[in-house]
């Protein structure tokens, strides 16, 4: 295991993170202030509770999956396309490492930065609304496995992407309605019954229900799904990131 | 002593069908320099695309340092550099973190004192701290070499290590060659610039159309092949060559007539001419002899095979 190359992807990564410090932490800040304006104040004012929850505080993990899912996926998909697009992904192709160096690098890189984002958002959540972790473990760690896994999926879509418009395709097209629909910011039980069951198809309707039952200790899936959905999801991407590899997929000629 | 660098019969398709190289047999000896020559499209940076790892072959075996690239890619890639030729850098970091970097990739642990020795070297150490967009093409091309060199390679790869830099430069990448070659790195490099391979190489090879022509040392392939110009300067001015010498091809160029012979060749016809010369009533005033470069003998052999 080449652990100095992973440390060198990782650290090269966050650098360029913190090199874009404003865009990195302000613009997931006041975006969230913006959906607590609209969703929580406005909205909120009509809707009381949802669930025996303040709306305000019920939208809280929606939001924080929703800013989450398309930060990772977003800050994945770039780290490993700039290097395809600058030309400088030779140097990986020719280090001396193998594709599970290079993901984790990637991988784990762009789930810290979102990781980040997510507890910023919660903190600044903090100041609008008022809120109880009830299962603050199991809310850190579904928030971890969502990055994770969404940071695989960019990781892939990076890979996949042969220009700056497919780059930001899936997860405009995709990522952002299905996490719309998924429930971030109602329960799935409020939904007519036939579209209560379409809704399950979606995925990330596992995800945002595992998460909120970490806060409010209620969910509209069982939380035992939630996680193998999660864990699913997560091996999936990691299969075709190997895949990739093994095939040099849109990476090696 | 087995070669540093031993590629089989390796053959290199494209999947629209392009077989970029047919088949190559290649032995690179530790410790020497040996510069491919072959025109655009020849091969060369497949070749050396294949040996880094960037292109996946098609079949055939290349073994690096006796690591095979494929099964043992870990031990046999630790001892590859690889400058590419494109200015492939991420124009937004600095000088420092993108050699340190590439160190890093490489599973070494960072070593300032290294960094800041090859910086020196390449002169780019005032530099350090700039960001790559703030630099000149000729620094960003050292900037290339610094990352190569920085994960201390056995085996460099330099393709077209000079294209497109100024006199200066060139003079300086020679000189980095020459101190890597003191330290006992192997070299190769591809060029278009045959006085390039001429003035560092050890041996040449020679690709055309995805095959290896010829790999031979740089002095005997200049001995064997070289051709020779005999200038003889005239006490007076010639309009033509005269009818008794049409025999030997000559051409004028002022006061002086160009013989060209093969040294190889059982017979100059030296002798021949001077006794005819002397027979045709002219008067020399004084002879003088030069090897044909490389590049002629390089233009000789892509045309021939091209026939």
């Amino acid at each position: 295991m080449n652990l100095l190359a992973i440390r060198a992807i990782y650290r090269y990564e966050m650098s360029r993170f913190f090199r874009t410090l404003l865009q990195s932490f302000v613009s997931p800040i006041v975006s969230t202030s913006l959906y607590f304006v609209v969703f929580g104040a406005a909205i909120g004012s009509r809707i009381d509770q949802v669930e025996g929850v303040q709306y305000g505080a019920f939208i809280v993990p929606g939001l924080i999956m929703l800013t989450v899912m398309t930060q990772a996926t977003s800050n994945a998909s770039f780290g490993i396309y700039f290097p395809k697009f600058t030309g400088t992904i030779y140097e990986h192709l020719s280090a001396p490492v193998n594709f599970l160096e290079i993901t984790t690098g990637y991988v784990g890189a762009a789930a810290t930065k979102a990781l980040f984002i997510g507890l910023l958002i919660l903190a600044t959540a903090h100041a609008f609304v008022d809120l109880d972790i009830l299962h603050p473990l199991a809310m850190l760690a579904f928030l971890v496995l969502t990055c994770l896994s969404f940071a695989l999926l960019g990781f892939i879509i990076g890979i996949w992407a042969r220009n700056f418009e497919q780059l930001q395709l899936i997860p405009l097209l995709v990522i952002t309605p299905l996490v719309f629909l998924g429930g971030s910011f109602y329960s799935i039980s409020m939904l007519p019954e036939v579209w209560q069951r379409i809704a399950l198809f979606n995925p990330v309707v596992y995800l945002i229900s595992g998460f909120r039952w970490a806060f409010f200790g209620q969910a509209d899936v069982a939380v035992g799904v939630s996680l193998g959905a999660i864990a699913l999801f997560t091996l999936v991407c990691m299969g075709v990131i190997w895949w990739i590899f093994r095939t040099g997929w849109r990476l090696r000629q | 002593m087995a070669p540093i660098v031993s590629v089989r019969n390796l053959v290199k398709r494209y999947d629209d069908g392009f077989e970029a190289l047919g088949g190559i047999d290649l032995d690179i000896e530790e410790g020497e320099i040996i510069a491919l020559l072959g025109p655009n499209g020849a091969g060369k940076t497949t070749l050396i695309s294949t040996i880094c790892g960037i292109t996946v072959p098609t079949s055939g075996t290349v073994s690096v340092g006796g690591h095979d690239i494929v099964t043992q890619f870990r031990a046999a890639r630790s001892l590859v550099g690889l400058v590419p030729q494109e200015l492939n850098l991420e124009v937004f970091e600095t000088v420092r973190n993108t050699v340190a970097f590439s160190r890093g990739l490489f599973g070494k642990r960072r070593d300032d004192a290294l960094l800041e020795r090859v910086l020196k070297s390449l002169t780019l150490w005032d530099k350090a701290d700039n960001r790559i967009r703030q630099l000149s093409g000729g620094m960003k091309r050292r900037v290339m070499i610094a990352k190569a060199l920085v994960h201390e390679p056995r085996v460099l790869f330099l393709d077209e290590p000079t294209a497109g830099v100024d006199v200066e430069l060139r003079r300086d990448m020679w000189d980095v060659v020459a101190e890597l070659k003191r330290d006992g790195v192997t070299i190769i490099l591809t060029t278009h610039y045959i006085e390039e391979a001429e003035a560092i190489a050890d041996r040449i090879g020679v690709i055309n159309k995805g095959q290896i022509l010829l790999v031979e040392d740089k002095d005997a392939l200049m001995k064997r092949m070289g051709r020779k110009t005999l200038r003889i300067e005239l006490d007076a001015p010639v309009d033509a060559v005269p009818a008794a010498l049409a025999a030997y091809d000559l051409q004028i160029d002022g006061q002086a007539l160009l013989y060209s012979y093969d040294t190889q060749a059982e017979s100059t016809g030296i002798t021949g001419l001077l006794s005819d010369l002397r027979a045709a009533g002219l008067r020399l005033h004084d002879l003088s002899t030069r090897q044909s470069s490389l590049e002629e003998i390089f233009v000789g052999l892509v045309h021939e095979d091209a026939a």
